[in-house]
């Protein structure tokens, strides 16, 4: 057979859009950061773990958890990265201005970490153990947003 | 317990775009080729597992649009969403089962139809983790730090990965990227997302590869010699990323000690002759391998500027060249086990290395080593 042309048909512009339950637990987070900018966390009635995000189920005692504690607002960096390539957000299809900062930040109080933007505003500062402080938005809606980003405190 | 092999192996050629061929023409040429490694016919084969991602294929039940071109009509069919290791496992546990003698399993994925890092951000969490732009480079990029700073290594020190793999794969006749290239080549890419340069990651691919795997009483009916299944384990970590440790991977950790006491194997360090591991990106070579007890925590580095897993060293790793010379998701990892039943028969062709009895192949699923399968092949019953 000889080699013909290898044609492509596109998907076009249709999407699927979902609306996706936060849930009992989510739901009081964001609420509690969109009226109160604090962090809520439950704890684990077994092993005494604090999870961020809150979630009903402690997997590894596979135990109901509805203690709620408050931790943060500010913590240290666990991990990080700074975004050098343009990667399409998925929230808008378009290319993120780059550099930018992520980072798995550890509030104070909490045994599991919660994954932010951290600015860069001093980059050599950016640093695993980095003590942070969230930015909040002026204006909330009850999503992760409702942070703007976590910066280096001194 | 009944025992199980695998008899028979079929690998497209990894590539970039495959733009001849649809899902199923792939599927098709990676079946054709295990069906003729192991000397049997379609008729021979009595259940089939295909393994496919749907996100990865743009549609729904992904995994059932390939079967007739895998010779499933007639025959029971089943699918696994997840790497092809754990495709592999389920067709294992099917062999053993009383019910089948000889599974075929299939893995494929396109890489280039889509914009990867959409569908990588695709399978984090939507209320927490998907808003934030998180994808698997960023989340391994936070990895590899997590890893650094525990360990102290440098980039350098992951860049010898790449170095390796790429240069093992000059002599692998399906691997997408074969080079020559030096640590300072590496440490000169783009930087993609620190610390991960664009040498330091797998590229993005096309690919399919089949298996055949038979219950002990017809193992040695066909014509190709079988390599014994003697160890397999999988295990799971924590789904959300801050509740695990990322400079560790305990889930590794726990599947390669129960394969190896499934096998029998005392000290793998010893006894382990070539390893076939999932490195998406090359950090994960070093930490993989401390998991799995064939390097002390930290000092894989070290081992690998030594030389000890060259191809002509005591425990060649990735002579494929491994994913960072092609990364077919989902298929990636049973190109491992195909890779390393081709070493142990004897059969790698150029890439063949030396000794080789018995054999480690590792797979992932989910980001950044959430879960682990580990098998270990043998020459021998």
């Amino acid at each position: 057979m000889a080699e013909k042309e290898q044609l492509i048909i596109e998907s076009g512009d249709a999407s699927q859009p979902f609306a996706y339950a936060v849930g009992m637990h989510g739901s009081k987070f964001f609420t509690e950061t969109r009226d109160n900018k604090r962090f809520m966390g439950l704890k684990c009635p077994k092993c005494g773990k604090v999870y961020i995000p809150p979630r009903g189920v402690c997997g590894q005692c596979f135990v109901e958890m509805n203690d709620w504690v408050e931790v943060g607002p500010k913590g240290v960096i666990g991990t990080f990265t700074i975004l050098r390539f343009a990667f399409i957000d998925p929230e808008t299809g378009h290319q993120k201005p780059v550099p930018y900062g992520y980072g798995f930040i550890k509030l104070d109080g909490a045994d599991t970490l919660l994954q932010h933007y951290i600015a860069l505003e001093d980059e050599s500062k950016v640093k695993v153990g980095a003590r942070v402080e969230p930015v909040f938005a002026k204006d909330r809606k009850g999503s992760t947003r409702d942070v703007e980003y976590f910066r280096v405190i001194d | 317990m009944d025992k199980a092999a695998i008899i028979g192996v079929g690998m497209t050629k990894i590539e970039a775009n495959k733009q001849r061929e649809t899902f199923a023409d792939m599927a098709w040429e990676a079946v054709n080729k295990a069906l003729a490694d192991a000397g049997m016919t379609i008729d021979d084969i009595d259940n089939v597992i295909t393994t496919s991602s749907d996100f990865w294929d743009g549609r729904t039940i992904s995994c059932m649009a390939v079967a007739d071109a895998s010779g499933a009509a007639d025959k029971n069919t089943s699918c696994v969403e997840g790497d092809g290791t754990f495709g592999a496992f389920y067709g294992y546990t099917r062999a053993l089962s009383g019910s089948y003698k000889t599974t075929l399993v299939t893995g494929h994925s396109k890489g280039s139809q889509c914009v990867s890092s959409l569908i990588t951000n695709s399978s984090f969490d939507p209320i927490y983790e998907r808003g934030l732009g998180m994808d698997m480079i960023t989340a391994c990029a936070m990895q590899a730090n997590a890893y650094m700073d525990r360990t102290g290594l440098k980039p350098e020190d992951m860049a010898m990965v790449s170095v390796k793999n790429h240069g093992n794969a000059l002599k692998n006749p399906v691997a997408q990227l074969p080079m020559k290239i030096s640590v300072d080549d590496v440490m000169k890419s783009e930087m993609i997302a620190d610390p991960l340069r664009k040498l330091d990651c797998s590229p993005v691919s096309d690919g399919c590869c089949a298996v055949i795997i038979a219950h002990e009483s017809v193992a040695t009916k066909f014509k190709q010699q079988p390599v014994w299944i003697r160890g397999l384990s999988f295990c799971t970590d924590h789904f959300f990323f801050g509740d695990r440790d990322l400079a560790r991977s305990k889930s590794l950790a726990e599947a390669a000690k129960n394969a190896y006491s499934m096998a029998g194997i005392k000290d793998p360090k010893k006894e382990i002759d070539v390893v076939e591991l999932y490195d998406a990106f090359t950090y994960q070579e070093l930490l993989w391998l401390e998991e799995m007890g064939l390097a002390e925590y930290g000092k894989a580095a070290d081992l690998l500027k030594a030389g000890h897993f060259n191809m002509d060293g005591p425990l060649p790793v990735n002579p494929s060249g491994g994913l960072l010379a092609g990364h077919p998701v989902i298929a990636a990892g049973l190109y491992r086990i195909a890779e390393v039943v081709m070493q142990l028969r004897g059969d790698a062709g150029a890439h063949q290395v030396k000794k080789a009895k018995t054999g480690l192949a590792h797979g992932v699923n989910g980001l950044c080593g959430q879960s682990h399968c580990v098998w270990i092949l043998d020459k021998e019953r």
